[in-house]
């Protein structure tokens, strides 16, 4: 079954599709900044393939916006040609890396959410999206694993470290409310069965979460009032400059082939 | 990677306490080609050769991933980034076999590792040399991985067994790198005319460096011989070099690029003859003055400085979790 | 100053498919048995290689001693009456 019926469905999922490929690739793109630079060589491995795993996701579901939109755009016309202002990733994601236990704090709280949420969406009444869902379903519950060990190591781990991620986990808290403020796109695409509701996304980050702050010792903080919306491109100023580098050398060669 | 240790530093001499029994069983098993395993007895220069060897080699997988990673987050294309983070963590992967081939000789890693960052330890002299443009990344993979290759197929037959098993899974890998490398090149050389123009001038940057991973002449080279001899070494620097210069001039001419050499020419029996090669530029990058010497072992140095609180966190872990196991 | 404790040294053993024994094919460090888990996965399955994974700290290996081969192994080399070949069967007699 194919949810898109008439060409504003079509936008919207255009939109949600290419939120989720955003946070993908941008995140991916931190995250690859460890390789050659981690606390262990086999680190530098771990954080390769989680990295490979999320352009992955990213160029399928770029695949997939691009043919929703109908224009002929491909993956890396979404990647490398689009402005700051048209990135549609979760804010969290372009959050620079800190040290190794702010990366991993970034990585847990992004694995567990968009593991229920990708979990859900191989529910979606969008075969399509179903299909990707499901594949990188897989993999995100492999980087669940990676990261939330990891916190957990941490947070339980020496005075130091405890206080490195305790700090972290206060600093990046405020970006997850993004993720559970729903807009009227994600509302729409739930009544129809083509996401699930951001309620019950919510419950079941809430519901991974716990026991993992628990075991490694650190104390989920409050919630608080100020949000970003990288979902709607309102971003942090450290995307821009991620995306500069991101394009510099695709942009600097107009139409090349690489 | 490559093998230019061995051209310095000589192995202590084996030692006269050294049964010569033992000493001649020991070259029996070499020379009847069976391998030598970890808890065989073995001249004590036979394992300090090979701690040298195969620390260096890992070393220089793991330096090699920082001239390249530096380009993971500009790769042109999001396949190229995908092919360049696979590669690079490759190296990683590498640089783990090798470490671990080298600790069943009775070294531990953190030794190693320390050897390196202290700057007592060498690494291949070729990742001393910047990659100022994509296309750089690209001749890397076709030259510099097409080079260690030829110098590292021989040692999957290398008389020490578990640096021939590990060298088995490397030159497997390794493949793939070298023709991600020339693919990349086939795209630049056949693009616009800037693309061909990085490609140039990449394939002049790292021209002769690739000749001189081979290490010096046989002429000058001190122990060769004796690796020989161990079967640790099974080719001479230049017959591997020769070999080089034959397969790659072809590749070269294919990819519509001019090799940086005025007196290369093809000699009748069919071999590329090159010009003379700069070893007094080798021996510079070599004592450590070459582009990038410094640039790379500081940034090694800071990496694993930053991780120390994460290694001292997982082991501070690992002993709670186990005091409560007991409890 | 006493220098870092290196994280532990684990063995890793791969099954290539179902229906082969684990096969050595290295070794890692790790802090842990689960992180030595993940480790093995991401060094040594890159490439598909493997359907399970077995690690185990090095330490915790009981090998035989090199120089204990003869003691142990040579003993069984003139037992040539243990293997099929040594007995010669008349060619008329089927299915043996």
């Amino acid at each position: 079954m194919n949810a898109v019926t008439t060409p504003a469905a079509a936008r919207e999922l255009t939109t949600y599709v290419l939120r989720l490929a955003d946070t993908s690739l941008v995140l991916a793109q931190r995250l690859s900044a460890w390789i050659g630079h981690g606390p262990a060589i086999e680190e530098d491995l771990g954080c390769a393939n989680i990295s490979l795993d999320l352009l992955g996701q990213a160029r399928l579901l770029y695949a997939y916006a691009g043919e929703l939109e109908g224009t002929g755009r491909t993956e890396d016309d979404f990647a490398y040609l689009r402005e700051e202002c048209d990135f549609l990733n979760a804010t969290m994601a372009e959050l620079p890396n800190g040290d190794f236990g702010q990366t991993i704090v970034r990585q847990c709280l992004l694995d567990l959410w968009r593991l229920e949420l990708f979990e859900k969406l191989t529910q979606s009444t969008d075969t399509r999206l179903a299909q990707i869902a499901a594949k990188a379903v897989k993999e995100i519950r492999y980087h669940s694993r990676y990261s939330s060990g990891w916190l957990v190591r941490l947070g339980d781990g020496t005075d130091e470290s405890h206080q490195r991620v305790a700090t972290a986990l206060v600093t990046l808290w405020p970006y997850v409310a993004e993720w559970f403020a729903a807009d009227a796109l994600e509302q729409a695409l739930a009544e129809r069965g083509v996401v699930p509701s951001v309620a019950a996304v919510q419950a079941g980050f809430e519901a991974r979460l716990a026991p993992i702050l628990r075991e490694a010792t650190l104390t989920r903080p409050s919630n608080v009032d100020y949000r970003w919306f990288g979902k709607r491109a309102q971003h942090s100023e450290h995307l821009s400059h991620l995306l500069a580098e991101l394009q510099s050398l695709h942009r600097a060669h107009p139409g090349a082939q690489w | 990677m490559y093998t230019q240790g061995l051209q310095e530093a000589p192995p202590k001499a084996a030692s006269a306490v050294e049964d010569s029994e033992r000493m001649a069983r020991f070259q029996a098993r070499i020379d009847a080609e069976e391998k030598i395993e970890p808890k065989d007895w073995m001249p004590e220069a036979y394992r300090q050769t090979l701690i040298r060897q195969i620390s260096q080699h890992a070393h220089s997988e793991i330096v090699g991933m920082l001239p390249e990673g530096h380009w993971i987050s500009r790769a042109p294309s999001l396949l190229r980034k995908s092919i360049l983070i696979a590669k690079v963590q490759d190296e990683g992967g590498h640089g783990a076999y090798l470490y671990s081939a080298a600790e069943t000789l009775g070294i531990a890693r953190s030794e190693l590792i320390a050897q390196l960052l202290s700057g007592r330890a060498k690494y291949s002299s070729i990742f001393n040399y910047p990659t100022p443009t994509w296309a750089d990344v690209a001749a890397i993979g076709w030259l510099v991985d097409g080079a260690a290759i030829m110098n590292q197929i021989p040692l999957c037959r290398c008389s020490y067994g578990p640096y021939a098993r590990a060298m088995v899974r490397v030159c497997k890998e390794e493949s793939f790198h070298q023709r991600q490398g020339y693919h990349a090149m086939l795209s630049l050389a056949r693009g616009t005319p800037a693309q061909q123009r990085l490609a140039q001038n990449a394939l002049n940057r790292w021209w002769w460096p690739a000749l001189m991973m081979f290490g010096p002449p046989d002429t000058a080279s001190q122990h060769t011989a004796l690796s020989v001899r161990w079967k640790i070494k099974r080719f001479t620097n230049d017959e591997l070099r020769q070999k080089f210069v034959d397969f790659t001039v072809p590749q070269a001419l294919f990819l519509g690029l001019t090799v940086p050499d005025a007196q290369l020419r093809q000699a009748e029996d069919g071999h590329y003859q090159t010009g003379p090669l700069d070893w007094s530029e080798f021996n510079a990058v070599l004592k450590g003055n070459g582009p990038c010497n410094a640039e790379r072992i500081a940034e090694r140095r800071e990496a694993h400085a930053a991780g120390a609180w994460v290694r001292e966190a997982a082991i501070a872990h690992a002993a709670k979790r186990a005091a409560r196991a007991v409890a | 100053m006493t220098p870092p404790q290196d994280w532990a040294l684990y063995e890793v053993f791969v099954r290539a498919k179902r229906g082969l024994d684990h096969k050595h094919v290295g070794s890692l460090h790790a802090a842990d048995a689960a992180m030595a888990l993940e480790h093995a996965r991401d060094l040594y399955t890159r490439r598909q290689e493997g359907v399970s994974l077995w690690v185990v700290k090095s330490a915790d290996i009981v090998a035989s001693a090199a120089e204990d081969a003869a003691a142990f192994f040579d003993p069984a080399e003139d037992k040539i009456y243990r293997h099929p070949t040594f007995y010669d069967i008349p060619k008329d007699v089927e299915t043996l």
